[in-house]
Parts: structure tokens; C-alpha cells; sequence
């Protein structure tokens, strides 16, 4: 990559960055700042943190900033870096930076709402171009059920993915590459197997309050109305741990303090999104090591 | 052993007893899904290609490849014999396994065998060899139709572009990882 075509992109990343924290700030929100290096992280047998002095640093802020949702805090948001060892892709780093916002009282759809609202603020025409295609931003973007996602896109149903044990390889290779390709769209009724730290719709227990925005065929953010009940998130972690275990890992110490303050955590939704994602989307760019100042290959 | 997440482009590794080289990698990963490792392979033997997905828990093999120098004697039918500059024995390779590589191949050359479990799969070749030209059109010096090169054909059979001052008899120097033509040698 020329120097030129970086510096470009080095700035287009700054001004999206901080017209993001603009939007969240004039919208009522708390900017945050939480510790990036921990003595624990919440176990999920997906993601692999990174050492650092027999603590770790963080994989995503959201331990942290639940617990400040538990203290009192209603809309708080953070933009900061996140580590997951052995991720490095045309759309990963191990070291990305994430955007995170938390809110109160609120559900799933008012994430949903509030994406499209963060979109048309950092594109007011509602029209982008990515690599050839041009995406139609105007709200509402449209909510998938993976299932259907499955139906529609795959070459076999979710349910018997899932039980053939291949859903990441038929998700990656036949569904993502078509979601979002006209427009945004969110992927909604994860199966509870995939809640993770989402709460289950009380109507449909067999479904996770779990939503997932894709752009471009670009997983670009995921979020939950989170789960609040401190003994199934227990067992959820027992599980996780014990998957950990399973692929040859040492999970590190229970969460102790984030399971203690769970307890005392109000209803809330919250959401990640890639920031890098992001600036790839509006900057159009195909490769996310073009979006930062170095990538691990070159320190 | 390899580890998935030792797979990149150029990587040699045995499956099922043959040597694949991965042509085409790409990492992907639900954010809360386990990471795949997609490949495009190429059968170091047979050349035939196809797409693998790996996950983080597959192992493999390193392909036991060894590349031995050895020189080139002579070739029968479509069979080609080559000395393997150590121990004296003699190999052959097939017309198939060489490739385009049969075009430059002249008597005595060093080269490099890549043998696969002890067995030839392969020959890597001098990056630039000396070749006569054996037919050549002669170059019509009043020609302004803007051709820049004519075609000629070297002692091998090869035949390519090269400049029109070019004559039968003129030793050149080609790439043999293009095949195409570099310099003009002086004798």
C-alpha cells in the first residue's frame, strides 16, 4: 500500500471515530474508560485471550461496563482495544478496536434502532459504495431469523448444520457472503445454544435476545438484551470452561466479582461493534490491515 | 507437526500420504464462533487442486520433501534420467512431473530434484538458461509495421519471442520461470 493511500486512511479512520463518539455523546451517553488488562475474563471457548503477568487483557470491555451498569451507571459507551490471539484474517486482527455501548431498560430492538441512527449519522446521504456494490442505508434495515438466513441462503437447514457440526463452515462459506448486500441486515433469533451472554425471549425460551448486524457480507457488530440471572450465566460459564478445557486451554479464574454484581445489574441492552469493520465499510476497503497504523506484521 | 494455525500460502504438509502445497489461504471467524481456516491446496504430485477448511484443532504433517542437486544425462521416450551429484545414482522423472520444464533442460545441467519420501516429483531449474536458436525468419531491416519481436525456435523445440535482430545460431539467454526471453549471450 502506498504511504499516500494509508495516510488517507488514517485520517478517514480519525474523523469516523470521532464522529461516532460525537453521535453517543450528544445522544446522552457516558463515554467510559475501563482497565484493558484483567485478572480474569469472562470464559467463551470462541475466543482466546492473551496473557499478560499472569492477568489478561481484555477480549471485549464488557465485563467492565456491565459492572458499571450494576453501580448505577444507565448509557455508557467505550471505544477501545480488544485482543483475541491467533486472529489474523482479511477481517481480523488480534488486536482490534471495538465500540461498546450499554444502555438501561433497553432491548434488542432498541440496539437495532439505535445501528441505524449511528449509520445515517456517519453516511446522511443513505447510500454507500463498497467494493462495487452500492448498500441502501435507509431505515428500517431488515431483521433475518437465522434460520431463515439458512433456508435462503445455504445448502442445508441451521438445525441440521448444527447437527452435522458444521455451522461455522456453512455460515462462513455459503450464508455470510449473502447478508447485507443491497443493505444492512440483522440476523435475530439465535438458537439458545448460541445465547452467550444473551437473555432468553421469555415467549420463546428456545431463542436468544441475540442480534447480529452484517454489511457487505461483513459481520460487523453483535449484541443482547443481556442475560441478568447470575446462576444461569454460572452454568453458562461451567460450560464454556469446561469447552476450554476441552480444546487443550486453561480457562483462568470464574469471574467472581462480574458474576457477584450480575446479580445486582439492571434489565440492559448492550452491543459491539468493529470499529476496523466499520472504517473498512465507509472507507472501502477490502483488507482491515489497511485501516490501522501498523499491522503485527509489521511491528 | 503443523497446526491450523501454522497454515499460510506456500505451506507444504502430507494428507492421506501426498504432498499438498497451500495455494490460497483465508482465515474466518464468527465473532462467536470457532475460527476456520480455508485453504486451496494443490497435490504436489499430480497437480490436481481443492478446497480444504480446516479448524483449530487439526494437525498435520510436515511433507517429508527433500530437494537433492543433481544433473541432467539424458532423456528416453518420456522418461528423463538425471545423476544425483552425491552418491552417483541415477533417477528418472517423467515428461508429466517436468512440465514446462522440458523446454530448458540440456545435457549436463545442474538442477535441483524434490523428492517426496525418497521419490522424484520434481525439478527446479537454473533461473536463466542458454539456449541456441535453431529457426529463425530472417528480419526484413526495411520492416516498419511495428513489430517489435518475431518468433524463433531454440535447440529444445521451445519456441518464443524474442527481438528481431535475433538469427538462426544466436545463443540466448531465457527465464526459465517465465520463459521468456532475457539477453543476447556473446560467444
Amino acid at each position: 500500500m502506498s504511504p499516500v493511500r494509508s495516510r488517507r486512511l488514517l485520517r478517514e479512520r480519525a474523523a469516523i471515530i470521532q464522529a461516532v463518539r460525537s453521535f453517543f455523546v450528544a445522544d446522552g451517553f457516558l463515554e467510559v474508560f475501563t482497565p484493558v488488562r484483567l485478572p480474569s475474563v469472562l470464559p467463551e471457548a470462541a475466543i482466546e485471550a492473551v496473557e499478560s503477568g499472569g492477568w489478561y487483557l481484555q477480549s471485549s470491555p464488557e465485563q467492565c461496563m456491565k459492572r458499571l451498569l450494576a453501580s448505577g451507571y444507565e448509557r455508557i459507551f467505550q471505544i477501545c482495544p480488544c485482543f483475541r490471539a491467533g486472529e489474523r484474517g482479511r477481517k481480523h486482527l488480534p488486536e482490534s478496536t471495538m465500540l461498546e455501548w450499554y444502555e438501561s431498560g433497553r432491548d434488542h430492538h432498541d440496539l437495532m434502532a439505535l445501528c441505524e441512527r449511528l449509520l445515517r449519522h456517519l453516511r446522511p446521504g443513505g447510500r454507500l459504495s463498497y467494493q462495487g456494490r452500492f448498500l441502501d442505508l435507509a431505515p428500517p434495515w431488515p431483521r433475518l431469523p437465522l434460520d431463515e438466513a439458512f433456508s435462503r441462503h445455504a445448502s442445508m437447514s441451521l438445525e441440521r448444520a448444527i447437527a452435522e457440526d458444521c455451522f461455522e463452515e456453512v455460515l462462513c462459506r455459503e450464508v455470510e457472503p449473502c447478508l447485507g448486500v443491497d443493505r444492512p441486515v440483522f440476523i435475530v433469533d439465535f438458537p439458545a445454544s448460541m445465547a452467550s451472554l444473551a437473555a432468553l425471549d421469555p415467549d420463546r425460551p428456545g431463542t436468544a435476545q441475540r442480534v447480529e448486524l452484517y454489511a457487505a457480507g461483513i459481520e460487523l457488530a453483535n449484541g443482547f438484551k443481556e442475560l441478568t440471572d447470575p446462576e444461569e450465566q454460572r452454568r453458562r460459564f461451567h460450560c464454556e470452561r469446561a469447552a476450554i478445557r476441552r480444546a487443550g486451554r486453561e480457562p483462568g479464574p470464574m469471574p467472581e466479582l462480574f458474576l457477584r454484581d450480575l446479580a445486582r445489574m439492571p434489565p440492559a441492552a448492550g452491543m459491539a461493534l468493529g470499529v476496523d469493520r466499520l472504517v473498512m465499510l465507509l472507507a472501502d476497503v477490502a483488507d482491515i490491515g489497511e485501516v490501522v497504523a501498523f499491522t503485527p506484521e509489521n511491528l | 507437526m503443523y497446526n491450523a494455525s501454522d497454515l499460510r500460502k506456500g505451506l507444504k504438509i502430507e494428507i492421506d500420504g501426498e504432498p499438498y502445497v497451500v495455494v490460497q489461504f483465508e482465515f474466518s471467524k464468527p465473532g462467536k464462533g470457532q475460527a476456520l481456516y480455508r485453504t486451496k491446496l494443490r497435490n504436489m504430485v499430480n497437480g490436481t487442486m481443492f478446497d480444504r477448511t480446516f479448524r483449530s484443532n487439526d494437525k498435520f504433517k510436515k511433507a517429508p520433501l527433500e530437494e537433492r542437486a543433481m544433473q541432467y544425462l539424458y532423456s528416453q521416450g518420456d522418461e528423463f534420467v538425471f545423476m544425483d551429484n552425491q552418491n552417483y545414482e541415477q533417477v528418472s522423472i517423467t515428461r508429466d512431473q517436468l512440465g514446462d520444464n522440458v523446454n530448458f533442460l540440456v545435457d549436463n545441467m545442474d538442477v535441483q530434484v524434490l523428492l517426496f519420501d525418497g521419490n522424484p516429483i520434481g525439478v527446479t531449474l537454473p533461473i536463466s538458461v542458454n539456449l541456441r536458436v535453431t529457426k529463425a525468419e530472417p528480419w526484413a531491416r526495411g520492416d516498419t509495421s511495428g513489430t517489435d519481436t518475431k518468433p524463433v525456435t531454440v535447440e529444445t523445440g521451445y519456441e518464443l519471442q524474442v527481438p528481431p535482430f535475433i538469427e538462426e545460431g544466436t545463443l540466448i539467454q531465457i527465464d526459465t520461470r517465465t520463459g521468456e526471453y532475457m539477453t543476447r549471450v556473446k560467444e
